[in-house]
């Protein structure tokens, strides 16, 4: 929004007005609302000459209604005046905004001079046209076999991550970045890092992080941080996001792009509801948060006939573990799925600590198969989500009953489920491709009996499957 | 019709949101469609204070300045019918996406505006009336051929009657021609108009006897819904409500289908544009797009055009039925146009009802569901011919906050569906698809459909479903008891109850969507799979009966037959089945003779 700064030479005379009427929250409220369009960007400058900015959310011939990004700390209605700074929020775009670090809403902080743009594009984009979408089908390989296997993902496809406080979410992210590769090794691949109300620590994890990876020269961060004003944040992912579109439809990049803490971003919308006095939803969470938030996970994607792609890993923290919460709630009817990392998985030590059952990929039957994995991926998937699952719940009654109480065959599962979570999940840092992770998931199906892998093709059986020792060992009946 | 009259021009006076205000407008009426500000964005009239009318604009406001010009068309919201509409893709206030591409690009600009049925298209127009002859409403004048395999009716609209002054022969015509003029002077062209919020009339709703075939065997055989019934599919994130749609758009047994992607997400759409065409329609042979109109408006698009996207859609479905044919509309999904009411029904400064939503929300969700039927429509019945009939089956999928069931919008169209296809979180989990809860899950189609499935479907189909929906229950309360003390305190016999519980969950109600075999099973393969499944039981319980072991018989390889048998195609489907129940009795018998 501030990437273009104007000299004081070339900025025209602007008209100046003082009536500011009510100050409320991060609102304020003007005599006139017929002076501004709507969702123009304000300029307000206070009596000791600083200046914040401001956005019209509501005009009408009795008044207008602001809310200032920077906050109303010291705002008075008597000092304070008020002018257009532009129509719309904009952003200036250019590749040189590559390695470069901004606020929330632009301006930078790295000390370097503002970027060269290209030209200023609108931050709230357009709707895309459902016509013009490609279908996401190209596999992109994290090396991580809970994502790669189970819920796998495609260029195009929005996938959050989502976990409680205290979960190593921020290492999953940068676990992906680092390792994340696409077939076709001369496409171009960068990130465009969105955080809002993130740590100072975490800011400094992922841009360490991203440095010693080498990905450096290949990022463009908006950072908002926890102490920076809190409705800068509905800002930020949508600069970030029209930086992603431009690099992606414009210049051919494979965008991947990072929005973290999602849970932020849904505060700050609700603290500006509730100074305009909206009728609250859940939770206090306005009622059109599904439509904003639409707004922001809508944007990944793909154009027919275009090169770049963009995709979204949006993360966020489920308040108090609980995935109904509205925010993950929203999140997950509008995203093509969702990660979820798991508290029990992390204490055990397993890492990434992914918990394969409430995770999902909606687009994962389109990224594989004969041809982009491997032909016996889904069913090799499936027959291990249904072992896991049967396995657990073993788990579970035998807390009841006593390992003792267990059949055999029961036994197995059990065993395959503690092995699952032990070597297939919790991998740690390696980097696995596709083919080692379905060659070491045929390795733990050994620890069951052919006759229960039904959900495989036997083709797939007779290629892949041998039997374990124990298995083969162990009576028909 | 469209009742028109001459637009008024006033000014904006508000801007919130979706919502604006208009000054100036006095003789407006609630419903009217305005164009809003410079760039003429479309608007929906929904409140009326003196000469101040507000409105619900289906675009985004943003960038607009009060006193800017609003004017009033003089008519309501409303759709073009006509040849041209199947195959199409278009937004929630009937705009053709492909054409808006060709307009602004890949992203869609604010003020376009582009009719829906190509204006310079012909059409064969094949007349079926003569001079002098008395129409009424309904009544067909000609045919136009609108897909390979489809034959569009061209129909007298509604409230139009009189005799036939001329009529042309048959040619090459655009929708907008009059092909037939009445005594009267009125032009009767192709393509007609409808406002949407208003249903289309019929003679008479009639009772649905017919079931709408899915080829999902747990709803074909467990939760039968009529053909011009209604189902609602509630189910949180994740659990396949949408791939539940898809697969019905793709297998169902109706004419056509309106499919209304409302508020959902653009990749799905992006499925949909690729995967229908390339698909085959089991009725006609022709491409599965040619029999399906879609509407769209994605969750980013303007929120207002969601509540204006499922009327539209069904407004569509109407003119089809209308025509003759069944139609089933799938409305993906309903809880974002209930979101949109609220959104609205907020920025008015409503008294909200349960969970924020307006307190209409009810009789908004009623009225529209009891625009589904099946009917027999409107036009002269000529001697000795039966009255033409239609049909439209509603298939709604609700997405509740957090999966929770009891909140409003799942529960209002509870009390007007005929058909409850409850999703489970759970079943998702362990990747039970499709997720239908049967514990809770239900129909109020069953008994009038009785006499159909004893006709049509394979027999014992009936009594099966009633036996495998004891089988179930059993098998659930054996879990229960499981859960507290451990298998090892039931009996062999209530074992199996178990072991079959589980089969009849895994090979019989669980169903690939993604398998070329397993997507769609008829109704012959629905019936033998459960057959088989039953016969094992009965098998195996004589068996323990009289001695033999319950981990004998569980270890009999025949099993991994039986379940592999759903991956027949249904073509082999008869011939495999007798192969593996012969198999199964034979051992079955041996186990027994063998005993231990």
């Amino acid at each position: 929004m501030t990437g273009n700064n104007q000299t004081p030479a070339e900025a025209p005379l602007r008209a100046e007005y003082w009536d500011l009427t009510y100050i409320s929250g991060p609102l304020v409220f003007l005599k006139n609302g017929g002076r501004f369009p709507s969702g123009a960007i304000l300029e307000l400058t206070m009596a000791n000459g600083e200046v914040r900015q401001g956005q019209v959310l509501e005009a009408s011939t009795s008044h207008a209604v602001v809310q200032v990004l920077q906050g109303t700390q010291g705002v008075d209605v008597k000092g304070a005046s008020v002018s257009l700074k532009q129509d719309v929020a904009t952003i200036g775009v250019s590749t040189a905004l590559l390695g470069r670090r901004f606020n929330g809403t632009g301006v930078p902080i790295d000390g370097l001079p503002p970027a060269v743009v290209d030209k200023e594009m609108n931050i709230n984009g357009a709707p895309m046209n459902p016509v013009a979408r490609d279908k996401p089908n190209d596999f992109i390989e994290t090396g991580v076999t809970a994502i790669d296997e189970f819920n796998t993902l495609v260029r195009g496809q929005k996938l959050p991550i989502f976990f409680g406080s205290g979960l190593p979410a921020n290492e999953v992210a940068n676990l992906i970045v680092q390792q994340a590769r696409t077939r076709d090794a001369s496409e171009q691949f960068v990130v465009v890092f969105g955080a809002m109300g993130i740590t100072e620590r975490e800011a400094n994890y992922f841009m360490t992080a991203f440095d010693e990876g080498g990905q450096g020269g290949r990022v463009v961060a908006f950072i908002n941080k926890a102490n920076d004003p809190a409705i800068e944040r509905v800002f930020t992912p949508r600069c970030a996001l029209t930086v992603a579109e431009y690099l992606a439809y414009e210049m051919d990049y494979q965008v991947l792009v990072i929005l973290t803490d999602m849970t932020s971003y849904c505060e700050a919308l609700r603290q500006v509801s509730s100074a305009r006095e909206e009728i609250p939803g859940r939770r206090g969470y306005p009622g059109y948060m599904y439509t904003d938030l639409s707004t922001i996970y809508e944007r990944a994607g793909r154009i027919r006939g275009r090169k770049g792609s963009v995709t979204q890993m949006p993360m966020l923290t489920m308040p108090d573990d609980d995935i109904t919460h509205p925010i993950p709630d929203l999140t997950g009817y509008i995203t093509e799925g969702q990660i979820v990392l798991s508290r029990s998985l992390h204490r055990q030590g397993v890492f990434p600590p992914v918990d394969i059952i409430p995770c999902l990929s909606r687009l994962m039957n389109n990224g594989i198969g004969e041809g982009r994995t491997r032909g016996d991926h889904r069913q090799v998937a499936n027959q291990l989500y249904s072992a896991y699952a049967q396995g657990l719940d073993i788990r579970k009654l035998m807390t009841i009953i006593g390992e003792d109480a267990l059949s055999d065959m029961d036994k197995k599962f059990l065993k395959f489920a503690i092995q699952f979570e032990r070597e297939l999940i919790g991998q740690g840092w390696t980097r696995r491709t596709i083919d080692e992770s379905l060659d070491a998931s045929w390795k733990l199906l050994s620890l069951l009996p052919r006759a229960e892998l039904t959900r495989i093709d036997t083709k797939y059986v007779d290629l892949y499957y041998k039997a374990g020792e124990e298995t083969a060992a162990a009576p028909v009946s | 019709m469209v009742q028109t009259r001459e637009p008024i021009t006033g000014k904006l006076c508000l801007v919130s949101g979706p919502m604006i205000g208009a000054s100036g407008m006095l003789g407006v009426s609630m419903g009217e469609m305005l164009r809003v500000g410079t760039l003429g964005l479309i608007g929906e009239v929904i409140r009326i204070n003196g000469d101040t009318v507000y409105a619900q604009v289906f675009e985004d406001t943003g960038g607009m300045m009060l006193g800017e010009p609003v004017t009033s068309l003089g008519y309501p919201l409303s759709v073009e019918l006509g040849p041209g509409l199947l195959g199409g893709v278009f937004d929630g206030i009937q705009r053709p996406l492909e054409v808006l591409r060709a307009m602004s690009g890949d992203f869609i600009a604010r003020g376009l505006t582009a009719p829906a049925l190509d204006r310079e298209k012909k059409w064969g127009f094949t007349p079926t009336v003569t001079v002098g002859q008395k129409v009424v409403g309904g009544d067909v004048l000609g045919t136009v051929q609108e897909t390979r395999a489809f034959m569009h009716r061209v129909l007298v609209p509604p409230n139009v009657s009189g005799v036939i002054k001329s009529v042309v022969s048959a040619g090459e015509y655009t929708v907008e021609q009059p092909v037939v003029v009445l005594e009267d002077g009125s032009e009767l062209a192709m393509m007609q108009r409808w406002p949407v919020k208003r249903p289309r009339p019929v003679v008479r709703k009639l009772p649905a006897t017919e079931p709408f075939v899915t080829g999902q065997r747990v709803l074909d055989c467990i939760f039968p819904v009529a053909l011009g019934g209604s189902a609602v599919v509630p189910g949180g994130f994740g659990t396949g409500k949408t791939v539940v749609e898809q697969t019905l758009s793709k297998y169902c047994n109706a004419d056509i289908i309106v499919y209304v992607g409302c508020g959902e997400r653009g990749n799905e759409m992006a499925d949909v544009l690729d995967e229908f065409p390339a698909l085959t329609d089991p009725k006609t042979g022709d491409s599965l797009m040619n029999r399906t109109i879609l509407v769209v408006n994605t969750s980013n698009m303007p929120v207002a055009a969601r509540e204006a996207s499922v009327y539209s859609g069904i407004t569509l479905a109407e003119y089809y039925r209308d025509q003759g044919f069944s139609v089933a509309i799938m409305a993906d999904s309903s809880s974002r146009w209930a979101e949109a009411l609220r959104e609205i029904s907020s920025r008015l400064e409503e008294m909200p009802g349960e969970e924020g939503y307006p307190t209409y929300l009810s009789a908004r969700i009623a009225e529209f569901y009891e625009r589904t039927g099946r009917a027999e429509v409107l036009g002269t019945v000529a001697e000795g011919e039966e009255p033409r009939q239609g049909s439209m089956t509603l298939v709604a999928a609700v997405s509740p906050a957090g999966g929770d069931f009891s909140e409003p919008v799942t529960q209002t169209s509870l009390r007007v569906a005929g058909g409850f296809w409850g999703l489970d979180a759970a079943l998702a989990y362990r990747r039970h698809y499709p997720a239908i809860n049967w514990k809770v899950s239900y129909t109020l189609y069953l008994e009038t459909l009785k006499p159909w499935f004893r006709d049509n479907a394979p027999k014992g189909w009936l009594e099966n479903r009633q036996r495998a929906m004891d089988l179930l229950q059993r098998d659930a309360e054996m879990q229960e008891i499981v859960q507290l003390v451990g298998p090892d305190a039931l009996q062999d016999g209530e074992r199996l109850i178990l072991e079959t519980g589980k089969m009849v969950r895994e090979v019989f109600l669980q169903q690939n969507a993604f398998s070329d075999n397993d997507a769609f099973s008829s109704l012959e393969k629905t019936g033998g799979l459960l057959e088989t499944l039953l016969e094992f039981y009965d098998l195996s319980k004589n068996a323990i009966e009289n001695g033999v072991t319950l981990n004998r018989l569980m270890g009999l390889p025949v099993r991994e037959d039986i379940a592999r048998l759903r991956n027949e195609s249904n073509a082999n489907f008869a011939d495999k089945r007798a192969t593996v129940c012969a198999r199964m009795r034979a051992d079955v018998a041996a186990a027994a003779t063998k005993k231990g």
